[in-house]
């Protein structure tokens, strides 16, 4: 299994907002056991497809030159859940971007159901800090790792965004 | 310019949202770590919102000093040095180094983070 808990950006407005999908499948190992005979999304999981949604932006404004890590999640309320064959919508908005990292707000939908929304904060690792010099890039998600899922996002206006060109 | 009522309004307001507390717990004498069970990382959130909720830029390290125990000048056999105490009302005359330096253990220096010592910073910088 790959941590990848968004499958496409569907917008994508650099530096202000993106919306990525993550469509629930029952071949998902994890539902099985969360939880036997009723297979729900988990909230955890979905808290990391807001992340990896938000992060994804901030880190796209200064083209993925930090590393960006999840610091925090000082709000999250769930709402409602989310079961197989439900296409959920995270829908990031950058509201604070800085040097040291940035917060985004994130809400989850299915249709117009609100599944759940967050506030995430990320801190930015400097990848010429000593300190970080061993950290393996790969390893992070919140990178160059996930442009892929970007080459077939769309800007707001249908047209292909500017990253995945 | 702001009261200094309305700045603790504000400052209150930012760290019920930053450390989830209720604002009954933020107390002028509160401290941020012992009290409010803040951590590290929120210091940085503290920070953030603080600029936001005031619309002021602060420094990093401005309000809450890096690295002070790092340096052996400053601190000697877990109590910070005379240099120290100095170094300590230069960079943070918001807070309160007298009560500090009455035990000036180095694990003390996180009690000089006070609701109140923010609420001077903010007074200080808003009057700058």
């Amino acid at each position: 299994m790959r941590w990848f808990w968004i499958d496409r950006f569907v917008e994508f407005e650099s530096g202000k907002c993106a919306k990525a999908v993550k469509n629930v499948s029952l071949a998902e190992e994890h539902l099985h056991d969360h939880f036997p005979g009723f297979a729900v999304m988990p909230g955890s999981l979905m808290i990391e497809g807001m992340a990896q949604t938000g992060g994804i932006l901030l880190g796209e404004m200064n083209q993925f030159e930090h590393i960006v890590i999840l610091a925090k999640v000082p709000k999250c309320t769930f709402h409602s859940w989310a079961v197989p064959g439900d296409s959920i919508i995270y829908d990031a908005k950058l509201v604070d971007s800085r040097d040291e990292g940035g917060t985004v707000e994130v809400t989850a939908t299915v249709g117009d159901r609100l599944i759940a929304e967050a506030e995430i904060m990320f801190v930015h690792l400097d990848q010429r800090d000593s300190q970080f010099g061993s950290i393996d890039q790969k390893n992070f998600v919140f990178s160059m790792n996930l442009l892929g899922i970007l080459e077939v996002g769309k800007a707001g206006d249908g047209s292909a965004s500017s990253t995945g060109e | 310019m702001a009261s200094r009522d309305e700045i603790l309004e504000t400052v209150t307001e930012t760290l019920v949202d930053a450390l989830g507390v209720d604002d009954d717990e933020v107390t002028l004498e509160a401290t941020l770590v012992d009290d409010l069970g803040a951590e590290s990382i929120d210091f940085l959130d503290i920070v953030f919102r603080l600029e936001k909720n005031f619309n002021i830029k602060i420094p990093r390290g401005e309000l809450f000093p890096e690295g002070l125990t790092s340096d052996s000048s400053l601190v000697a056999d877990g109590q910070v040095t005379e240099e120290g105490i100095a170094t300590l009302r230069e960079k943070m005359p918001h807070a309160d180094i007298d009560s500090f330096a009455d035990d000036p253990k180095v694990e003390n220096i996180q009690s000089l983070f006070t609701v109140n010592m923010i609420v001077n910073f903010i007074e200080k910088k808003l009057a700058d």
